[in-house]
């Protein structure tokens, strides 16, 4: 009877939908009618950013992802979420080419940015890299003053000029929503920070040379909830520029502050769509039970 | 998704929360479905005692809506449940305010009864009373069963029947306006009667309320304010079946 109704409604959707007849000018009306189990995915409509394409990445004889195929949508937050092992963060540090530095590591498949192959052999890693920042689960500031912290990914690009770095790494503090924290004391060790501090330092240090996409691995795991608060406001903030991908293990953190969530489990991406929906009616069962803490 | 799946949780503690919001929502369901009934008996019988019971068991109904509010405003700040089990608690609240008005309305053909009790009967609008509040009654223990076994078909039939009670309850009104225009002698009375329709008129909307939460529950679709009821209505469906 279900599906019965289900045609029935379709059907009369497929008739009325017809766009030529519908006067511009008029407000949006609502729905004509119900379809109970057809969910449009909001995905489709995203300028898309990067692309993973039949991915799958062994380390040594095990392959740790199957086939992954998904569009990261532009100036947008994503998330993946999964539990230990899925292969969230592989899949991640891929994006940047991170597993390059694994020896046993072997890809296949495209992962297209801007056009490109990323793993095209005449693509200038360090290059890549400077496009697609990222920031890891523990703060990893150098030891050197908070100034010199953020001005360093400026300097190795050649840029000397004082005045050009003052502005820069100002503008890269603020970016991070560091600046009136610490524009008093710039050229203290950044070692001194709190643990808080010190990612959004390291945030602020990725921003620093203007990448286009952000790859976060769990940037909030190691701090406390108000620093963790602070970091998710600013990756709000963040979204008007660039187009940010996080991995995170708090379920709640990745419905705050992403616009679409990708599930994980095993190796293969289950459930990829707009977090409102992902979170309050998943499609697959893995998906629900995941977020839901039943048994998988 | 069914609901053996709520017992599922690797926090049993959590299961256990779940559960409890669940049953206690049958459990006010039974005791406003009696309501009814008994408000309906009791005005059709003129029984002002079976009245007066409606109105004092009004209190429990009452005292039952604001424990179910308070458990499911708990699991949400302790447990931020996402899925079906939000799904859940989001229903069961709204549920809840409808059940509760539910027993309101009750209250309200309880306190007709006793008036009609006092004032003497009328000669016509028992038969209706008697049909529609059957009819509603039913359709609000078919809208509990719809939640308690999570059963969508069911649901939907109920929001088809509140239409046909809408028809019941404009002819109702047709023959009983007719009677006061020929006998006006009787319009205060009757207007008790009318007042007693137009409450279980209401009972059928909250019967039907409840059944599209159970739809959003299982299927996650808010299907409220849309034409439903049209897409599934007689002459549509028939139209079909032919």
């Amino acid at each position: 009877m279900m599906d019965e109704f289900s045609n029935e409604l379709r059907e009369s959707t497929m008739t009325t939908e017809a766009p030529s007849q519908v006067p511009s000018n008029t407000t949006p009306q609502e729905p004509k009618t119900v379809d109970l189990d057809h969910v449009p995915n909001k995905l489709d409509q995203e300028d898309v950013c990067l692309e993973v394409k039949d991915f799958n990445l062994f380390y040594g004889a095990k392959q740790a992802l199957f086939n992954v195929n998904m569009k990261i949508p532009k100036k947008r937050v994503t998330a993946f979420i999964g539990p230990s092992g899925c292969g969230k963060s592989t899949l991640l540090r891929s994006m940047n080419r991170m597993n390059d530095l694994v020896d046993v590591c072997r890809t296949e498949g495209e992962i297209l940015f801007d056009g490109g192959n990323i793993f095209d052999r005449r693509v200038d890693v360090t290059d890549l890299r400077r496009r697609v920042g990222m920031v890891f689960q523990k703060p990893n500031p150098f030891p050197k003053t908070i100034y010199e912290n953020v001005a360093y990914g400026l300097r190795i690009q050649g840029i000397n000029k004082k005045r050009v770095l003052d502005e820069r790494v100002e503008w890269s503090l603020k970016g991070a929503a560091l600046w009136d924290e610490v524009k008093d004391r710039l050229h203290e060790n950044a070692l001194g920070m709190s643990g808080g501090q010190q990612q959004r330092l390291v945030i602020a240090r990725t921003i620093a040379v203007e990448p286009e996409v952000v790859l976060l691995d769990e940037p909030c795991s190691a701090l406390d909830p108000i620093s963790t608060l602070k970091v998710e406001e600013l990756i709000n903030e963040l979204k008007e520029r660039y187009t940010i991908v996080i991995v995170t293990h708090n379920m709640q953190q990745a419905a705050r502050v992403s616009d679409y969530t990708a599930f994980m489990y095993l190796g293969d991406l289950v459930e990829y769509k707009d977090t409102d929906t992902l979170f309050t009616n998943p499609e697959q069962k893995k998906t629900e039970d995941y977020i839901t803490g039943r048994y998988g | 998704m069914d609901k053996e799946d709520y017992t599922q949780h690797i926090s049993k503690q959590f299961n256990h929360n779940l559960e409890e919001v669940r049953s206690h929502i049958l459990t006010m369901g039974g005791m406003v479905e009696r309501q009814v009934v008994d408000a309906v008996q009791s005005l059709v019988e003129g029984d002002s005692g079976l009245a007066g019971e409606v109105i004092s068991n009004e209190k429990q109904v009452n005292g039952m809506e604001r424990r179910i509010d308070e458990e499911c405003t708990r699991i949400i700040a302790l447990r931020q449940p996402a899925a079906s089990d939000l799904r859940l608690l989001v229903a069961a609240t709204k549920a809840n305010t409808d059940l509760e008005r539910i027993g309101d309305e009750a209250n309200k053909i309880a306190k007709m009864a006793i008036r009609l009790s006092e004032e003497g009967a009328v000669p016509r609008g028992y038969v209706e009373i008697r049909h529609i509040g059957n009819h509603v009654a039913s359709m609000l223990r078919q809208s509990l069963d719809a939640f308690a076994r999570f059963d969508v078909d069911l649901a939907i039939e109920v929001v088809r029947e509140d239409k046909e009670v809408d028809v019941e309850y404009e002819s109702a009104m047709r023959l009983l306006v007719t009677f006061m225009m020929e006998d006006p002698r009787f319009i205060r009375r009757v207007l008790n009667v009318l007042w007693s329709l137009r409450a279980l008129e209401r009972i059928g909307d909250h019967a039907r309320n409840i059944s599209e939460q159970v739809i959003y529950l299982v299927k996650g679709k808010d299907v409220r304010h849309m034409p439903l009821h049209e897409a599934l209505g007689e002459d549509q469906s028939s139209g079909n079946k032919s």
